[in-house]
């Protein structure tokens, strides 16, 4: 009698037995990232699952990523299928507006040259010994845009989508902190000041329809890799701009966007186990993720610059910080900035530009690098 | 005769300046919100208020004049 309450007892003490130092860490950082999305409101949609994910996944013995458990089963149909981020996709086309884009279309370059830290920040990882598909992952951070890196993550290097998630987001969170000093740093006063005419509307709904449809096309032919994510992307913005089917438009923004976003980051927060997440990897790749973002910010001022240079002054370089995805944080961060030095200066609609831009970019830049591993023979 | 135009498609939030008050240049005449934004409309010169064109909830424009300067 005594000895099966005493077994009893024992199976009560299980839990507690099996806790081990790794797991009261990765508590503690899902405490953490909690803290983060409820005290301060950084990315509290993502964070605040992510953060929930991480702590059901480091009960010992609650078997949630095992086979058939709960998490296991998100994560396995949503995420190693790559459906949660492309749906999410079709949410972040049907909240776009490409208008400010379209209305001056040399702006898309700012988004190309803010893409440019991904490939150097892959660059600086192969050199500090990371695999190239763990590389182009964690080069992918820079695009500053999380359901892209999530995607490219999922499919070269899975074992890091964690670290990679938690980076691309905290980062994201962390724009209006990251990017000003840069800013600040390399435009001289002269370029601070240009103020720039207002956007007036001129293009047309007809314009605004064929846009998606030629974009997918275009961009799809050039790295046919790319079609799931810009294909989505633009089939949201073509839900938005036809006019015909609201219904689908809300649902893709609100009811999918909202269901994906929760198993999206559940899903995320369980790939943080802390065997796999306490490493030393994980903390380069944070750092790294960090330099990415920053090398972006830079190549999209510096491109500000030359077009500043190339425009005899019509074009502020600050709206070139807004070439990264982050959207619209980063066009807020210009128009901010830009006040700051300028009060006549309205930069949001020209940075809405640059930013929906840098979408366009991050998406083209994620499908350039699976068409270079697939000639690697990689993926 | 100044006009301070509306620097972008949006809504106003708030008019602060008043018919008769004297603004310094860069002084916020009215907020307006653009892209979940909220945005300063300033005075593009110093001078007296001499009319205010908009009123909160109003739906603005780049061709939109917010207020006349004298």
């Amino acid at each position: 009698m005594n000895e099966a309450l005493w077994a009893g007892f024992e199976g009560l003490l299980l839990g507690v037995s099996h806790l081990t130092l790794g797991h009261l860490v990765m508590l503690v950082i899902g405490g953490l990232l909690l803290y983060l999305g409820i005290r301060h409101g950084f990315e509290p949609l993502l964070l605040v699952p992510i953060g929930f994910g991480a702590i059901l996944v480091n009960i010992p013995l609650a078997g949630l990523m095992e086979k058939g458990g709960i998490l296991r089963t998100f994560y396995d149909a949503g995420v190693l299928t790559e459906i949660f981020p492309l749906l999410i996709f079709v949410g972040i086309g049907a909240m776009t507006d490409f208008t400010p884009l379209l209305e001056n279309p040399k702006i898309l370059l700012l988004g190309a040259a803010g893409q440019f830290g991904i490939f150097s920040t892959l660059l600086l990882a192969l050199a500090l010994g990371f695999t190239r598909p763990e590389s182009v992952s964690i080069g992918i951070i820079g695009a500053c845009d999380g359901p892209t890196a999530i995607y490219v993550t999922s499919r070269f290097a899975p074992h890091l989508l964690g670290a990679v998630s938690v980076a691309a987001y905290s980062y994201m969170s962390l724009v209006p902190l990251i990017q000003p000093p840069i800013m600040k740093l390399l435009t001289t006063e002269r370029e601070k000041n240009v103020v720039m005419a207002p956007v007036r509307k001129s293009v047309s709904g007809r314009t605004k329809i064929l846009f998606p449809i030629v974009a997918t096309v275009l961009t799809s032919i050039i790295a046919p890799l790319g079609t799931p994510l810009m294909g989505m992307i633009m089939l949201g913005n073509l839900l938005k701009e036809s006019g015909v089917v609201a219904r689908l438009k809300q649902a893709s923004e609100q009811e999918i966007a909202n269901v994906v976003t929760l198993l999206l980051g559940l899903s995320i927060g369980a790939t943080m186990q802390a065997e796999r997440f306490l490493k030393i990897e994980t903390l380069l790749i944070m750092v790294l993720g960090l330099v990415a973002i920053a090398l972006d910010t830079v190549m999209g001022l510096l491109f500000g610059k030359l077009m500043c240079l190339a425009t005899r002054g019509k074009i502020n370089p600050l709206i070139g910080a807004a070439g990264i995805s982050a959207f619209p944080m980063a066009a807020r961060v210009a128009q901010t900035e830009g006040q700051r030095y300028n009060k006549k200066n309205y930069l949001l609609m020209h940075a809405m530009g640059a930013n929906t831009g840098g979408q366009i970019g991050s998406v083209m830049a994620a499908a350039i690098m699976l068409s270079v591993l697939r000639g690697l023979g990689i993926g | 005769m100044t006009e301070v135009m509306a620097p972008m498609d949006g809504k106003i939030l708030h008019v602060k300046a008043k018919v008769g008050e004297r603004v310094q240049e860069d002084q916020t005449v009215a907020v307006m919100e653009a892209m979940k934004m909220e945005i300063q409309i300033v005075a593009p010169v110093a001078g007296t208020v001499v009319e205010i064109r908009v009123e909160p909830g109003q739906a603005v424009d780049p061709d939109t004049i917010v207020a006349v300067i004298q």
